[in-house]
């Protein structure tokens, strides 16, 4: 089984879904003829020809419009947003319209589709390229909502988003896409070619959306995460000795409560923890179903851990980003109580 | 306007408010006849002229004339009379509907008839609107059950959408009529991407984006021109001038710069103004830009000049903030009236007849409203449950909804 970076994974997962499901269609800002400013769309076009991938207009309320358009035609766009930062325009098209397509047409019209778009920060980019916005599709009725933390995960997590029948919001973590990044952004990186995460199957296969995993047992205490975080969250466990159960949640909507119950329920003790502002953002949702599922069990409060709320800066990107120091002093604090 | 030296903001306005005398003296008309028709394979640049004309068939005497007339046989015009006679009076009967508490919104197409039902005319099954909620008269022009209408109007157990829209905003993939959203103008690029997947599956379906003259200033207006210029699929792009958005006049979208056809110009859309009241200038019009597309020559703009007779919505008043006896003035005529006095001037229609078929369809309005209200309206009778409005958010019910269904079902006394 061969080693493939997360870009690579997610190349390989359009060429699967592009062979297999001539309806499969791919555009965007950059993604035909130069395959994506971060090349996850690398050969497609020159493959599959350019009325199957081609470069859109800048212009994301159309590329989004437009692909609603065409899966209520019948074909399965599977479209990119440049950098998340970018999907505010579409906004509109992806709450009003993408969405609810199904439900107001009384199920005659359906979108499926999937809206991939690079999240996250740790690439000192800045106000505009380095946000994480969530939140702001998990609160949307009728999105799902997902986001891999490894190249394994990246690829069957996609197929199964494209091969869904309702839009998807698949969410990249930018950070990752060349190499795990735990948080230690003084360390050099350490490319997935280094990593067990990064052993990617030939061929089809699907990660079920909806479907959490452990990636790190422990009985101490439950720290859920996802994207980047999952990373910063293991590593923190490790370096601080503390027998953490990492829960990555891989699919924000529909979220896996089961599992996520089944663990606080062992451990009695719970942090949330992302990257994204911290009012209203999806760490708060976790709180209040962690409390409202196992508040009985829990022997401390639970543990928000999360960016300022602030815009993402540049020069003091490592001074915002929720790094093993702040995890870490959110584990102790949970472990004292 | 006097130098003051120093800036000032420019806020267009009407020409015309409450309390003042319309005219429409300066509004130009070209006659009828006066535009050329060129042949569909035209460079878009040779017919600049045409986004800033009025495209016009019928004649103040009641011919058609000039090249753009013939396109529909003295039969097919007056299936077109009758289809706006039915659309017109189900409009005052569920406006009365709602007057009576029987559904809680409803809006009317009054005096814009023509230009859903000529443009329906020229359509081919298989073919796909995006409209906006002033164009039942698509629905009423392609054979949807005009009970069916109702039934979402009342909201009632039949509802096709389930208790889940206004009344207005209907749906249906048979009939050519994408789901419509209330959000203003999203449906034009949609269009354009509807009509996208047609030419990527090798099809000539038609994609119709509509929008009307204010939510032209909308993004999604430019993304639809954008989209629909750069990869030419086969689509219709029509917008509905009728004057007026709510309480603001057409004239905020544009500051009366430029026509609303004209915005096609820069994109190299061949664009064409029509008179809207005229039945046979829409349907020839219609017909001219979807020949165009199913021969794969690339979209067409079109605006239609109407007038938005009626209130936006049972929510408005316009005699606010327009003339009460604007609409009387109004140039270009009564879309009915128009037609009904060509059928007559060709001797295959009198004012008997129209009076007898008036009747007919009244008859038949109030019989479709009889049998919708006898299911339900909106506060009486059968109508859709809390698992209608849990069901199709997701094609599966994931478990949070599954959980709030139950949840519901035992508040409302069901569970």
């Amino acid at each position: 089984m061969a080693k493939k970076t997360m870009i690579e994974a997610i190349r390989d997962a359009h060429h699967i879904a592009m062979e297999a499901d001539e309806k499969v269609v791919v555009f965007g800002e950059d993604v035909g003829y130069f395959g994506g400013v971060f090349r996850c769309t690398a050969g497609l076009q020159e493959k599959f020809g350019k009325a199957r991938c081609f470069d859109a207009p800048i212009c994301e309320g159309g590329i989004v419009g437009a692909a609603i358009g065409m899966a209520a035609y019948g074909l399965r766009p599977c479209i990119e947003i440049q950098f998340a930062d970018y999907a505010y325009p579409a906004y509109d098209q992806i709450v009003s319209e993408a969405a609810r397509l199904r439900h107001r047409s009384g199920g005659q019209f359906t979108a499926p589709m999937v809206i991939r778009m690079p999240t996250g920060g740790g690439i000192f980019g800045g106000q505009t390229h380095s946000q994480s916005p969530e939140a702001l599709f998990a609160h949307v009725s009728g999105l799902k909502t997902v986001i891999p933390s490894t190249p394994y995960d990246a690829k069957g997590l996609l197929l199964a988003s494209i091969e869904d029948n309702d839009p998807v919001i698949f969410l990249e973590p930018k950070r990752l896409y060349n190499g795990p990044f735990d948080g230690e952004h003084d360390k050099s990186i350490v490319p997935w070619s280094k990593h067990d995460d990064a052993e990617v199957p030939d061929g089809h296969y699907t990660v079920p959306l909806g479907k959490a995993k452990i990636v790190r047992e422990g009985k101490d205490v439950t720290i859920l995460a996802y994207g980047t975080m999952v990373h910063v969250a293991k590593k923190t466990a490790e370096d601080q000795g503390i027998d953490a159960e990492v829960i990555d949640l891989r699919t924000l909507v529909p979220l896996d409560t089961e599992t996520i119950a089944q663990s606080v329920q062992k451990t009695g003790r719970c942090v949330v923890v992302h990257e994204a502002t911290r009012t209203c953002g999806y760490g708060a949702e976790l709180v209040s179903i962690v409390n409202e599922l196992c508040f009985w069990a829990l022997e401390a409060p639970v543990e928000r851990v999360t960016g300022w709320d602030t815009p993402y800066p540049h020069s003091q990107e490592w001074d915002y980003f929720p790094g093993p120091k702040r995890l870490g002093a959110a584990l102790n604090q949970v472990m004292e109580a | 306007m006097t130098d003051t030296g120093r800036s000032y903001l420019h806020v267009p306005e009407p020409s015309f408010r409450p309390g003042d005398k319309p005219t429409f003296d300066e509004m130009i008309i070209p006659k009828a006849g006066a535009a050329r028709r060129p042949p569909v394979d035209v460079h878009p640049d040779d017919i600049q002229d045409l986004a800033r004309t009025i495209i016009r068939v019928m004649s103040s005497d009641n011919e058609a004339v000039g090249e753009w007339a013939a396109s529909l046989s003295d039969e097919e015009a007056l299936e077109g009379l009758k289809d706006m006679m039915r659309l017109r009076t189900m409009d005052a009967r569920l406006l009365r509907a709602q007057r009576q508490g029987k559904t809680s919104f409803y809006m009317q197409a009054l005096g814009e008839e023509a230009v859903a039902c000529a443009f329906q005319k020229a359509l081919e099954p298989g073919d796909m609107n995006f409209p906006t909620y002033r164009q039942q008269g698509l629905l009423i022009t392609s054979g949807y059950p005009m009970t069916s209408m109702m039934n979402q109007i009342f909201s009632n157990s039949q509802d096709p959408m389930k208790g889940r829209q206004l009344g207005n905003l209907y749906s249906s993939k048979e009939h050519g009529f994408f789901s419509i959203s209330g959000n203003l103008a999203t449906q034009f690029v949609q269009a354009v991407g509807w009509a996208m997947a047609s030419a990527i599956e090798g099809n000539d379906r038609v994609g119709v984006g509509w929008i009307g003259d204010g939510s032209t200033a909308e993004g999604d207006f430019h993304a639809g021109l954008v989209f629909a210029s750069t990869y030419q699929p086969p689509c219709v792009l029509n917008i509905v001038n009728n004057q007026w958005a709510i309480s603001t006049y057409q004239g905020i979208a544009r500051g009366n710069a430029a026509t609303f056809a004209s915005k096609g110009l820069a994109f190299g859309l061949p664009s064409l103004r029509v008179d809207g009241n005229d039945y046979l200038a829409v349907h020839a019009v219609a017909k001219w830009a979807i020949e165009r597309a199913r021969k794969r020559l690339g979209p067409t703009l079109i605006e239609y000049v109407t007038y938005r007779e009626g209130a936006h919505s049972t929510s408005d008043d316009p005699s606010a903030y327009r003339p009460k006896d604007e609409a009387d003035g109004w140039p270009l005529g009564d879309p009915i009236e128009r037609l009904k006095g060509y059928l007559i001037a060709r001797g295959v229609w009198s004012e008997d007849r129209y009076a007898q078929m008036a009747s007919e369809i009244e008859d038949e309005v109030a019989a479709a409203q009889r049998e919708s209200e006898a299911i339900g309206t909106l506060l009486e009778g059968d109508k859709p449950g809390p698992r209608d409005m849990f069901e199709d958010v997701y094609e599966e019910m994931p478990p949070h909804l599954r959980e709030q269904l139950a949840q519901s079902l035992k508040e409302a006394g069901e569970g």
